[in-house]
């Protein structure tokens, strides 16, 4: 039950954030909404376990800086093999360790992965990511292992 | 003075925004195959959309907007990773192999395969 | 020189030239990859006209269109994996498609 006034907080903050009219009438329809999502949601049973994401630690902001900076970093060092005369591409297959414990942990793990430009994460197996990275210098498993650590620290214990 | 400097970074980022996605264009037509074609497009999803957005939010200052702008990024870093994701995916499950891969690495490809 | 409209004329010629990369594309998944760009930058497109014309309730639309690209991206992805749109996708339907 709170995890569906959960979502439904959510989904109001959403409708406040792009209706951007604040009028009784509106506020109502707003409402009206929220409800009517809300009970479709219901009826199809998919009100999802991680659809509050309160189990993260708040370590995620200081997370996202530093993939921020990961991801310039990454783009920058792709950028010049576009722009080089002679495009240095050595395709490798490389297979990542993981040593996340939750779905929500190796969801950001591998989008992480995807995310800096250079590195694709092509399949998600038990215990192992294949990803597939553009150069020697994007393949560094030991940069892709210290990002696993520090998804790991980010993640909550259960 | 606050404000010309906000102009100046706004103006900045929306150039090495814009600097990136022509980036990523060139290498979507120019890299030769399609699994090195998926990074030229990793560049628009992360770095493009996150200057572009990023300039836009400076030039709008502590409004509305720049939340709507929030929600825009926020959600494309999420679904692009995912859309690019499925994709390579999908092309890697209909047997679409990367060409010139470095080394002996056609083994290492199947063994992974089996393993699953 | 108006910053909004320099970005506008960029992400045109970026737009034209990942549309060369659909059009030309080799394999299915080169068209798919161009498509999903495409549909990325023009998100980027419509919100920068919205500043570049002083109507940012442009960015409603970039928003729903953001939405509907990846939607459109998956399911076409799931089309041509599965052949259809309505039925679930099976358990392990795409080993048995390797084996």
């Amino acid at each position: 039950m709170h995890k569906a006034i959960a979502l439904g907080a959510a989904l109001f903050a959403f409708w406040l954030v792009l209706s951007g009219h604040y009028t009784p009438f509106l506020l109502a329809m707003g409402m009206f909404s929220v409800l009517l999502t809300l009970l479709i949601v219901q009826r199809m049973d998919a009100i999802a376990p991680e659809v509050t994401p309160s189990h993260l630690r708040p370590g995620l902001i200081t997370y996202w800086c530093w993939l921020a900076v990961e991801i310039i970093k990454s783009s920058a060092a792709v950028a010049r093999v576009i722009l080089s005369p002679r495009p240095a591409i050595a395709q490798k297959i490389i297979f990542v360790p993981t040593s996340q414990t939750s779905d929500m942990g190796r969801v950001i793990f591998a989008n992480s992965i995807t995310l800096t430009p250079g590195t694709v994460t092509v399949e998600t197996q038990d215990g192992y990511f294949t990803v597939h990275a553009l150069n020697e210098a994007a393949a560094d498993l030991a940069a892709l292992a210290a990002m696993d650590k520090r998804v790991s620290a980010v993640e909550a214990r259960r | 003075m606050i404000g010309i400097l906000v102009q100046g970074a706004s103006w900045l980022s929306l150039g090495i925004g814009a600097a990136f996605i022509l980036i990523g264009a060139l290498g979507i037509i120019r890299l030769p195959d399609f699994w090195s074609r998926i990074h030229a497009a990793g560049i628009i999803d992360t770095a493009g959309v996150g200057f572009i957005t990023l300039g836009l939010m400076l030039q709008a200052g502590f409004t509305l907007i720049t939340l709507k702008l929030l929600l825009i990024a926020v959600f494309i870093f999420i679904t692009g990773p995912t859309a690019t994701h499925a994709i390579a995916n999908a092309a890697f499950a209909a047997r679409l192999r990367p060409f010139a891969l470095a080394g002996d690495e056609s083994g290492t490809f199947d063994s992974g395969k089996k393993k699953s | 020189m108006n910053m909004f409209a320099a970005a506008c004329a960029a992400l045109f010629v970026a737009m034209l030239l990942i549309l060369i990369r659909s059009f030309m594309g080799p394999t299915l998944y080169d068209r798919v990859l161009a498509v999903n760009a495409f549909g990325t930058l023009t998100v980027l497109l419509i919100g920068t006209m919205g500043f570049l014309t002083g109507r940012p309730d442009f960015l409603d639309i970039a928003l729903l269109y953001a939405l509907i690209n990846f939607i459109g991206t998956i399911a076409a992805l799931k089309f041509f994996r599965y052949r259809s749109l309505g039925k679930a996708a099976p358990k392990g339907a795409a080993r048995q498609e390797d084996a």
